[in-house]
């Protein structure tokens, strides 16, 4: 993979700051989706900018699985403590506790699919208009159809066939009652982009996308983080290793990869050479070949 | 400001269906190594379940279950790479007429249309209509890729014929806006894509990517007159900044330094620019495409649609003349009000006439038309409820652009470009 001279393309930044500010300025509830990894940290500092020296007009929403790494909780609460931000946490237990999700059993059993419960529940709570997320075109073949002012039904589905036409710059987060969009400021960025961003702007990321020694096993030909949440066979084996995290998704369902890249530097270097994707590491998306395009179908971010 | 090469670089395909515009693409990412191992592996198993002896590269585009199934593009997809020069975003549209406004939605951002053609068709009519829509949307770069040479035998002699076809429609429908060059190609293959072909010696030009590579988008927005839209005030209320108002936006065209003179409209009132702020940078300047905010002498109590020009440069009226190409269902009619979004200014606006229809197959242009369908193009006239300070787009195409929204629906159903 090559990469534009190890810069990060100042346009891309300048294009999202106008899409931030665009949303502020055409709904009247938005929130920014916080889930701790680099994409939601990446927004945070696109969203202080747009708004300087003003705060940041909207709310954080983390939608807690319960499975997170510990790390990335006590990041969250450091950043929003630093940058006086109003954080709203709603989470997966309750769901399955109220009955409206259903937890999944075996040795894949994730809380994955079940956020978006929580999360359709919390835009119903909070009377969201407008949530904005860090997904990336890049990413998966089913986001690299999707629009920057992603309109959903009631139910949070995506109708694929249906978006609107978006030209040019301009956004038009007009819809009707009970309707919401998904906005994604970082859609045209890719991977590199973003931790090209996160070098020059020196942004803080949590301990665990740097090079750690961890408790670890093998499955499926993945490094898969040790932890009560996820269950394990007999012949799965526990031992320590040195690996970093390219994602940050729930531990039960994000891979780690050997390295020793203990610099943002020796990380960058390395997915410039890696030759497997972000999304590789991520078992939610293996289940089928439309996986991705199901899930949003019912609402998924 | 001079030509500058830009640091992104935005493609858009066109051509007609199974034209190989996004096995083109999916070639392009393979030849630069730009796909992962795993996303490589994943098409594999698709080309095979799908019954294929080889990797089907435009299943790497293709990422709907539809289009997978019916092996034909319906959406626009993003697909990203680089090189050491550039980063390139491309938009791979449908070929298909029923999604010519996904077509469109694609080219609305291009600095580069990429046309192909099919050998063994020939100039056909997707080709008159997107070669008449990048002129339209005054996309600066046309290559003209004529693919599927290994299915006439790489013939030298048929592929200037498709050449001077192509020079010949373009000269008589005076499609002007565009540089234009062409290409003989294999997509499957891979043959002039990144390396030469071996079967096509006769070709001395540049291969695909050394024509992307070497395209010089001029920047001439920063030449143009000052456009600047009010996206948002800030206004924090603390009291560090109590009477901080910062007027933000982006710079359409032009430059805003410190010390400029500024109007105001569609008010009229007039200051000067007091501080130019990018987060915590104070600039001297900032130029077209910047994302800033603008803190000026005077209380000139300005809002969200307003513009700043510089003094003296504008002329902007209700009525407008514009070219439109219809993109929903429902007719446009004369008569009818729509929502219309300029920009980030909005206003309401009713249709007084339709001048004339451009019958996009043939390019002969109808007149007596009494409705627009759905991915028709041509002129209307329209009359807004406030001035549109918009320029005419073949003058300024960051500032000569406005969509149509329904007002019952919300679509966006029409985009226009000022006459
Ligand atoms: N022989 C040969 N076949 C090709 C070439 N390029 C594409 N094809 C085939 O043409 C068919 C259509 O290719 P696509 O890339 O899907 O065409 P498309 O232009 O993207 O089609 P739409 O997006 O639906 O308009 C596929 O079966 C390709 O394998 C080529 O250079 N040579
Ligand atoms: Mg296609």
């Amino acid at each position: 993979m090559n990469v534009f001279d190890g810069q990060f393309p100042r346009e891309l930044e300048d294009e999202s700051i106008y899409i931030m500010r665009e949303v502020a300025a055409q709904f009247e509830r938005p929130v920014l989706l916080f889930s701790g990894g680099k994409d939601s940290i990446t927004l945070v500092r696109l969203a202080e900018k747009a708004f300087y020296p003003g705060k940041i007009p909207f709310p954080l929403l983390h939608v807690d699985t319960g499975h997170n790494f510990p790390e990335t909780i006590a990041f969250r609460d450091a950043l929003v403590e630093e940058l006086g931000l109003e954080l709203h946490v709603r989470y997966v237990q309750d769901s399955i506790d109220k009955k409206i999700a259903v937890e999944e059993s075996g040795k894949y059993a994730s809380r994955n699919a079940l956020q978006t419960v929580t999360l359709l529940a919390a835009i119903e709570e909070f009377k969201f208009d407008a949530c904005i997320g860090g997904a990336r075109r890049d990413e998966e073949k089913a986001r690299a159809k999707e629009r920057v002012f992603s309109v959903r039904d009631d139910f949070g589905q995506w109708d694929a066939k249906k978006q609107r036409p978006e030209l040019f710059d301009m956004l038009n987060g007009r819809i009707n009652v009970g309707e919401n969009v998904r906005v994604f400021p970082i859609s045209n960025w890719t991977e590199i982009d973003v931790w090209n961003y996160i070098r020059e702007e020196n942004l803080e990321i949590p301990s665990i996308y740097y090079a750690h020694q961890r408790e670890v096993f093998q499955r499926d030909g993945m490094i898969w983080p040790n932890s009560p949440f996820i269950n394990k066979d007999e012949s799965e084996i526990i031992e320590t290793r040195t690996v970093r995290f390219r994602t940050v998704g729930d531990m039960t369902c994000t891979a780690a990869v050997e390295s020793d890249a203990d610099r943002i530097e020796r990380v960058i270097e390395e997915i410039l050479s890696a030759t497997i994707s972000e999304r590789g590491a991520r078992i939610d998306d293996k289940r089928s070949e439309a996986a991705m395009e199901k899930r949003k179908q019912y609402g998924y971010f | 400001m001079d030509i500058s090469n830009k640091q992104v670089l935005r493609i858009a395909t066109a051509g007609s269906v199974d034209d190989g515009k996004s096995t083109l693409i999916g070639r392009l990412l393979f030849d630069t190594k730009s796909i992962t191992s795993d996303k490589l592996q994943a098409i594999e198993e698709s080309s095979r379940r799908k019954g294929l002896d080889y990797t089907d590269l435009s299943l790497l585009t293709d990422g709907l279950v539809a289009e997978r199934e019916q092996g034909i593009t319906i959406d626009v997809a993003h697909i990203y790479f680089a090189t050491k020069t550039r980063k390139y975003i491309i938009a791979d549209t449908p070929g298909h007429i029923e999604y010519t406004r996904n077509m469109v939605t694609g080219a609305s951002n291009a600095d580069v249309s990429l046309i192909l053609i099919d050998a063994r068709n020939g100039l056909v009519e997707q080709t008159r209509r997107h070669l008449y829509i990048a002129h339209l949307l005054r996309v600066p770069k046309v290559v003209v890729c004529v693919n599927k040479m290994d299915l006439v035998d790489y013939d030298q002699a048929l592929f200037e014929s498709i050449v001077n076809e192509v020079k010949a429609l373009v000269d008589k429908a005076s499609l002007t806006g565009f540089d234009i060059s062409f290409l003989p190609i294999s997509s499957l293959y891979g043959e002039n894509i990144i390396t030469d072909s071996e079967h096509m010696s006769w070709y001395l030009g540049d291969s695909l990517i050394e024509a992307l590579e070497s395209v010089e988008v001029k920047s001439h927005q920063t030449d143009l007159p000052t456009r600047f839209p009010i996206q948002y005030v800030i206004r924090p209320k603390t009291n560090e900044h109590h009477d901080y108002r910062g007027y933000a936006g982006k710079i359409a065209s032009g430059t805003l330094k410190v010390g400029d003179k500024v109007t105001v409209l569609p008010s009229g009132a007039v200051s000067e620019i007091k501080s130019i702020q990018k987060y915590k940078t104070e600039l001297k300047e900032a130029v077209a495409g910047e994302s800033v905010s603008v803190l000026l002498k005077d209380d000139v109590g300005a809002s969200r649609g307003d513009m700043l020009v510089k003094e003296g440069d504008f002329n902007f009226g209700n009525e407008v003349v514009s070219e439109i190409c219809w993109m929903d269902n429902t007719p446009l009619v004369v008569g009818k009000t729509y929502k219309i979004q300029h920009g980030v200014s909005e206003s309401r606006v009713k249709i007084l006439g339709l001048n004339h229809k451009v019958k996009t197959d043939s390019l002969l242009v109808e007149t007596n038309i009494s409705d627009f369908l759905l991915n028709d193009i041509g002129e209307v006239v329209l009359r807004s409820s406030k001035p549109i300070l918009a320029d005419s787009y073949k003058d300024n195409r960051n500032n000569g652009a406005f969509i149509l929204i329904d007002e019952f629906t919300n679509n966006t159903v029409g985009v226009g470009f000022v006459a």
